[in-house]
Order: structure tokens, then C-alpha cells, then sequence
């Protein structure tokens, strides 16, 4: 049984505007379901690369496959309608109003109007906005993050199998910041959806990527996994990239597995199936959330704090701050010490 | 007050020519704003898709905008002839720059974000123009439709130029007439057009949502009725008249004629000075002009007979500084030998070598009296210097020339021409205040224009120009000290003409024969 076609290929993409070049020879795949990030610093290509996948850019040279399809087989407005597409700048329609911005790609599809309200309505409640007292206000009338939300609402309402998105947290401040990315991450639209992210914030891409696409000067620098180019940057510019913040997105990067066989031997409890799961972490968590746990955590008998990690369905092993720092030290090592 | 109730009292009296003129200007100014739209829009929007053109585009119409609107009527007659053709064409092309560049200019200043997220939402040119482009760049389009509106219903009183109507009719016989009510009277109701279609399309572009896409549409559905009003049946006579504005306003014009003859031509209003192309190309069949114009001849217009003598006498006549004629006593039998040399038809004639062959005044006047047996070669000027005075039209030229010629040929004064002194007054200041010594002036000018004798004079001197020549000759002695000497002989007056073969062909010779056929 033949492979299934990776939702997105690009193979071999140049633009050049002028004598710029934007793009030099960038090629990459993107599974079904899974979420790429293009990062880099500002001017890096990183834009012009998304807009190639729904050719809003024409590349000079290379090819664009949907789902195992040359992108040009068909209409490029045909192939943007199967695209969800979210920019920072969100451009809402600002004579339509909130239910009618979000209805716009459905009814480019012909969708039954009763069908288009039905989900728009259930679009506008899971993104909290209820839509009795949003659907009919225009954008002016809502706040950044609101009309952030529309726009999210936008690109998923004719439930389109991808979606891109150009910073689309890039323009509001931190902490509205912070809780839509929670919010866009936790929404169940978005699990089976391919993404492709274009941010120049590093947190975010560790925070949201499957892969990550670093840029420079319209050229791939590194392609892999966050932890990968955190532990084992290809070239320099990768390394002076991250240097900055290595530590915080060590901590992310680096999940309890990783630091499991660096934990010197401890007992392991057993627990009873009706024991509260309160203060127990599975092995897929990172050592920043145990560490975020521990400063939460109770003191234990010997006046450590102390949370639990569960080995196996039935046992459990303590961390403290002192074994879970010195074993994510080693780890470290290890891991970037790897080839 | 007084102007006030004159002016109601004016639009009373012309009610139905107030209407039809409203209806006109409304008509012209919504047709050429139709055909502005339908073009400028359109070119806008190729503008917004090619940049580059931009310059030369609204460069060009900057240009058009700039050439008076007289001139640009002016430029527009010898391609499209009279009537409403040029008026809304002058005008369309007035309407395009304001309408080109709001396009551009609202296109281009909807947010790109806007237009960038609805073409990766998969909108076509077509949707993200139609759907995005349009209804939010419609508040500045419909700003540059209604500028050009507000300038359309401005402009539009200068089609009564041209014969297309509207309110300017009123407007260009009270500035010929001078006589502020009737400008009033034409003058008013424009401003309140203008006003009115100002207001409307402000609240047009103050709509928003869909109920400004309802506005645009309703705008698009009005602009072709109101243009269709232009076309309202007028009246209609078996020959159609074109007049000038101050002989349709003029008592001794086509009212006059209107009393005595029962004269009442279906008619258009437009320039003096296109009259006679008018007539001649066809467009108009009957207009009035001078009896004596050049064009007369180059035209082959026949002048009718004024059998009831409805035009007032304007006999040509030298008027002289009393002074000068004791203290140069050679000089009145020398201006006398012009007496009752040139008839109209003679003084036609010479007006047409002037003005249609263009060969100068001075060959003209000395060929003149040399045929007539005249011409003395000049002699040497040992005695003062007489200064002759002359209006700034040809005949006046000629006649100064033909003076000149004699005083210089027949004593031995010196002779300085003073000619082309602007119009009637300041001729007849300079005459009085001694800054020239003699002009050639016309009897009814001294009478209506200098003299502004009272009604009742008027009407017991009548249409006898021998009554009419008294009367000035007798008033200027006591007044001014100036002497009126012995008529030219031609009359310079009001004259009906029409096209010569036309006028044979339906045997008519004299406006009374013309009034029993249109009868």
C-alpha cells in the first residue's frame, strides 16, 4: 500500500524580487495533522514562503504539492478556499459584520445559509464570542483580540483541512497574547488540522510546532523537530538564535522521559487506582510543567517539595528540585553529546 | 426689497421658461454626471490595477479641467456644432477628473490587510472588487461625484451658449440687458440646484453598510431619469430661431417684435458670436444679428425687412466736439463729404473684407474712397492735430480710417487715431472731456445708451430716425457742447436674417411675410 502524500510539499521554491532574493531553493513536507513553524528574523523569507502555499505569491521556480497536487492544477481562488488563511493584521471586512466575515468562505462554497448560520454560531461559542451579542457587531466595534478570534473563526468555517497563519498573535500584547495561544491550542478544530505558522517569536514556535523551519536570508537553516535544533543546531546562526532564551526552551523542549535514566535510584511507590491524581505527572510532560508543579507542590517528610511521576499505570516515582535539576543537567549533556 | 419683489414678480411672469430651464440644467448636469460615472469610474478602477498610467491619466484630465469652460464650448462647436452635444460633452469631461481620481484615491486608501486576507480567502478579482474594493472606496467615490456635480451644475449655465438651455438663459440676458433681477432670477434657482445635489450626495456618502450599496444603486437607476428630463418636449414651430440673450431680453428685441409683428418662433438661446454659424450651418433657421455684419455676406444671409419698423434707428453719424468744428472750420465740409455714401449693403460689404477676408481697415477705407472718387493724397500737416476716436469693432475702424484719410487729404490738420476705445461710455467721456475730438457714433446708442432718455420721450419719438436724430442732435448741443453732423447713411440696427436660399424658397423678404407664414 502506496504511502499517503504529505499534505503539503514544497520542493526547490526561489523568489527573487529585484535583485533580492527572498526565497533561495527552500523545500520542505508537512504531514497531515501536523503543525510547521517558519521562524526567523524579521525580512527572512519566512512570509513570502507562506504565501507561495496558497499562491498569493507566484515562486520564480519550484513547486507547491496539496496533498500530492501541483498547487497550479487549479484556480488559485479554488485552491485559497480549501485554505484556511489568518494574518496578523487579521483584515476583517469592516463593512460586514462579525457572523457575515465569518460566513464570507462558506457561501463562496454555496453553502445552505442555514448550514453557514449553524456554524458560525458554533464557531463564535467556541472562540468566546457568543454570538447573540457578537454576530452582529462590526469589527471597529471589538477589541484586538476579539477581532483575532473572528479571524480565527474566518479561516475555520468552511473547515478546511489546512490552515496558514501569518503571526497571527503578533500584533496583540502579552498577556491577551498568551491566553488566545492557549485557547488556539487547545481548540479541538484545530487537532487534525495541517498548520503552517509563520512567528519570529521563539517560545511560540516551541510552544505550537511539530517541525520547525528556521530561515535566514531566504535559506533553510535547520528543519527538524524544536528539540533537535535546540540540541543540535546545524550551523551557528541556529545556535545564536536560540542562545538567548536556550535555558527556557530547554526546559520546554526537554520532557520527564528524557530525564528519566538520569534519576538516581529512588523507590518507586505503588499507587491504588482511587489515589488522587493531584501532583502526579505523566512522562510525556516537560520539566517545565514539574517545575511550575513543584513550586505548587506541598512539602513532603523531608521538607522538600515533592511531585510525582508515573513510570507505569500503577507506580510512581518522587521529584524533587534538586534530583529533577541535576538529572535535566545530565540529560542535556547527553542528548547534545547524541548524533 | 424693491429686487425682491421684482424678482418674484420676474419669476411669475416667466414661470413656464423657469421650469423648463430648471428641467434643463437638471437634465444637462445628470447626463454628463451619468456619462462621467459610466467612464470615470471605470477608468479609475483600470488605474488602481495600472498604477503607472495614473500619472498621464489624471494628468490629462488635470489639463482638461484647466481650459476655461468657455473655451473648451469654444473648442467643441466647429467638431460637434450647437446644442446639447458640446454642453454635455464640456461637461463629461469636467466630471472625469474629480470622479477618475476619487476612484483611484478610494481604491487605493482601502486597507491592504483588507484586500490581502479577502483574496487568500479565495474572493476573485472580480468578488474582492466588487465585494470589498467598491463598498468601502464608495465614500470617497461619491465624494468626487458629487464635486463634480456641484461644478457640472455651475458650468452647465454656460450651455445656453451653445443653445443646450438650462438656467443660464436668464443669467447671460440679465448680464447683456444689465439688469440684475433676471441674473437673479437664473441665478438663484442654479445655486439652489447646486445645493440641492450637494446635500443629496452628502447624505448618500455618509450611509454606510448596506444601506450605502442601496444608495449606490439608487444613485446609478436616478442619474438616467434625471437626464431623461432634458428631453421633455419643447415647443415647436416650423422654423426654429436662435437668439442672443440680449435681444431675447430687450424691449426694442423680440419682445418688440413680438407686439408689433405677433412674432412668437419656437427658439433657442445662445452666444451673439454663434448666431450666424448657427444659421448658416443649418442649425437654426432664423436669427438676429446686425444689419450691416460682414458675415451678412460671407454667408449669403438675407437681412428681413423691418416693414413696421420695430428695431430702433441706428444711424451712423460723425459726433464732433462743437470747439473744434469753430476752431477748424475746414473740417466739418471735409467729414461731410461722407455724408449718405454708404448704405447698408455698401457698409456689409466693407465690413466683410475687414472681418471675414481680413484685409485692414485702412486698404479697405482708402480703396473705398478712391472708387468713390475721394482720395487726395495727404498734404503736408503744418495746423494742430486732430484726435479721432473709434470703438474697438472693425466698421468703427473703417470709419475712423476713411476720416483719417480725408482730413489729411483735404486740409492741412494733423490727424492721431485714438481707436479702439472699449465700448460706448468710454468713447463718449473721452469726446466730452476733450481727450479726443471726434468718433462715429449710431443714434440709438447716444439715445438709450448716453442719453437714458424716459419712457415717455421714447415713446413719442418712435421708430422715425429722422425723430430720433433730432432729438440726440438737439440734446447733445445743450448737455455735452458736441455736434451730431449728417448721417452716413447706413442703419446699424437689430436685423432678422435668415439663410438667403432658404428664405427664397418660402418667399419671404420681410418679417411680416415671416410672421404670416409661421402663422
Amino acid at each position: 500500500m502506496p504511502e499517503p502524500p504529505p499534505a503539503i510539499e514544497a520542493r526547490n521554491l526561489r523568489k527573487h524580487y529585484g535583485a533580492h532574493a527572498a526565497v533561495q531553493d527552500v523545500s520542505f513536507r508537512v504531514e497531515a495533522g501536523q503543525t510547521l513553524v517558519l521562524l526567523g528574523p524579521s525580512g527572512c523569507g519566512k512570509t513570502t514562503l507562506l504565501r507561495m502555499l496558497n499562491r498569493l505569491v507566484e515562486p520564480d521556480s519550484g513547486t507547491v504539492f496539496i496533498n500530492g497536487q501541483d498547487a497550479r492544477s487549479q484556480p488559485a481562488e479554488q485552491l485559497r478556499r480549501g485554505m484556511g488563511y489568518v494574518i496578523q493584521q487579521v483584515g476583517l471586512l469592516p463593512h460586514y459584520t462579525v457572523a457575515e466575515n465569518v460566513a464570507v468562505v462558506p457561501r463562496l462554497l454555496n453553502h445552505a445559509p442555514a448550514a453557514v448560520a449553524a456554524r458560525t454560531n458554533e464557531l463564535l461559542t467556541r472562540l468566546h464570542l457568543p454570538p447573540e451579542r457578537f454576530a452582529g457587531q462590526y469589527p471597529s466595534q471589538l477589541s484586538g483580540g476579539q477581532q483575532q478570534r473572528v479571524g480565527l473563526a474566518r479561516a475555520l468555517a468552511a473547515d478546511p483541512p489546512i490552515v496558514l497563519l501569518d503571526e497571527p498573535f503578533g500584533a496583540l500584547d502579552p498577556i491577551t497574547r498568551a491566553s488566545i495561544r492557549r485557547e488556539f491550542r487547545e481548540l479541538p478544530e484545530l487537532r487534525s488540522k495541517t498548520m503552517v505558522l509563520v512567528t519570529h517569536d521563539v517560545t511560540e514556535a516551541f510552544e505550537l510546532a511539530d517541525q520547525i523551519l528556521l530561515l535566514d536570508a531566504g535559506q533553510v537553516q535547520q528543519l527538524g523537530p524544536p528539540r533537535e535544533l535546540l540540541l543540535r543546531p546545524a550551523n551557528d546562526f541556529v545556535r545564536r538564535f536560540f542562545a538567548a532564551e536556550q535555558l527556557a526552551l530547554q526546559l520546554r523542549a526537554l520532557r520527564l522521559e528524557d530525564v528519566l535514566g538520569e534519576l538516581p535510584e529512588a523507590i518507586n511507590r505503588v499507587v491504588t487506582n482511587n489515589e488522587s491524581d493531584f501532583n502526579t505527572l505523566p512522562l510525556t510532560a516537560s520539566v517545565q510543567l514539574a517545575l511550575e508543579q513543584l513550586s505548587h507542590a506541598p512539602a513532603r517528610h523531608s521538607g522538600e517539595p515533592v511531585v510525582w511521576m508515573r513510570v507505569s499505570d500503577s507506580t510512581v516515582r518522587p521529584l524533587t528540585y534538586a534530583t529533577l535539576m541535576a538529572a535535566f543537567g545530565r540529560a542535556v549533556r547527553r542528548l547534545a553529546a547524541e548524533d | 426689497m424693491n429686487i425682491l419683489t421684482e424678482l418674484f414678480a420676474f419669476w411669475q411672469a416667466q414661470a413656464d421658461k423657469l421650469g423648463q430651464q430648471t428641467l434643463q440644467h437638471i437634465g444637462l448636469t445628470a447626463a454628463s454626471l451619468l456619462a462621467g460615472v459610466a467612464v470615470g469610474v471605470p477608468l479609475g478602477l483600470l488605474l488602481t490595477r495600472r498604477p503607472r498610467l495614473a500619472p498621464w491619466v489624471l494628468g490629462g484630465a488635470g489639463v482638461l479641467q484647466t481650459i476655461p469652460s468657455i473655451a473648451l464650448l469654444g473648442f467643441l462647436i466647429p467638431v460637434l456644432g450647437i446644442g446639447p452635444g458640446p454642453a454635455i460633452l464640456a461637461l463629461f469631461l469636467y466630471s472625469l477628473l474629480p470622479i477618475v481620481r476619487n476612484t483611484l484615491a478610494g481604491v487605493q486608501g482601502v486597507d491592504a490587510a483588507v484586500v490581502d486576507a479577502a483574496r487568500g480567502l479565495g474572493l476573485t478579482d472580480g468578488q474582492v472588487l466588487r465585494r470589498v474594493e467598491l463598498p468601502l472606496a464608495m465614500p470617497v467615490l461619491l465624494a468626487g461625484i458629487r464635486t463634480a456635480a456641484v461644478i457640472n451644475v455651475g458650468v452647465a449655465t454656460l450651455a445656453a451658449y451653445v443653445a443646450a438651455g438650462g438656467l443660464g438663459e436668464f443669467i447671460f440676458g440679465g448680464i447683456a440687458l444689465n439688469n440684475p433681477v433676471m441674473i437673479l432670477a437664473g441665478a438663484i434657482p442654479a445655486a439652489a440646484l447646486a445645493l440641492l445635489f450637494d446635500g443629496a450626495l452628502a447624505g448618500l456618502q455618509h450611509l454606510r453598510g448596506r444601506r450605502l450599496r442601496w444608495a449606490g444603486r439608487a444613485l446609478l437607476l436616478a442619474l438616467p431619469l434625471l437626464a431623461c428630463l432634458y428631453l421633455l418636449p419643447r415647443a415647436a414651430s416650423k422654423l426654429l430661431a436662435g437668439f442672443s440673450p440680449e435681444f431675447v431680453g430687450r424691449s426694442d428685441g423680440l419682445p418688440g417684435l413680438r407686439q408689433l409683428y405677433g412674432l412668437n418662433p419656437a427658439s433657442v438661446v445662445l452666444a451673439p458670436a454663434l448666431v450666424y454659424e448657427a444659421v448658416r450651418s443649418g442649425d437654426v433657421d432664423l436669427i438676429d444679428g446686425y444689419s450691416t455684419d460682414g458675415r451678412i455676406r460671407a454667408y449669403d444671409l438675407r437681412v428681413l425687412r423691418d416693414d413696421r419698423h420695430a428695431f430702433p434707428p441706428y444711424q451712423a453719424v460723425p459726433v464732433v466736439r462743437r470747439q473744434t468744428l469753430q476752431a477748424h472750420p475746414e473740417l466739418a465740409p471735409t467729414l461731410a463729404l461722407l455724408a449718405g455714401q454708404l448704405s447698408d449693403s455698401v457698409m456689409t460689404e466693407l465690413n466683410y473684407r475687414v472681418d471675414i477676408r481680413h484685409e485692414t481697415p485702412r486698404a479697405v477705407a482708402h480703396d473705398f474712397l478712391r472708387r468713390r472718387g475721394l482720395w487726395r493724397e495727404p498734404q503736408p500737416a503744418t495746423g494742430a492735430t486732430i484726435r479721432l476716436g473709434s470703438k474697438i469693432f472693425g466698421e468703427q475702424y473703417i470709419l475712423a480710417e476713411m476720416y483719417a484719410a480725408l482730413i489729411r487729404g483735404y486740409t492741412n490738420l494733423g490727424v492721431e487715431a485714438k481707436t479702439g476705445l472699449g465700448g460706448t461710455s468710454i468713447c463718449a467721456d473721452a469726446l466730452r472731456t476733450g481727450a479726443i475730438d471726434l468718433y462715429p457714433e449710431y443714434t440709438g446708442t447716444g439715445l438709450l445708451v448716453v442719453l437714458q432718455p424716459s419712457a415717455a420721450v421714447l415713446d413719442s419719438l418712435g421708430p422715425d430716425p429722422a425723430a430720433v436724430l433730432a432729438y440726440v442732435r438737439r440734446e447733445y448741443r445743450r448737455h455735452y457742447n458736441l455736434e451730431w453732423l449728417a448721417p452716413l447713411g447706413f442703419n446699424n440696427t437689430y436685423a432678422l436674417l435668415m439663410r438667403r436660399q432658404q428664405a427664397e424658397q418660402l418667399g419671404i423678404s420681410s418679417v411680416s411675410e415671416l410672421s404670416g407664414y409661421l402663422k
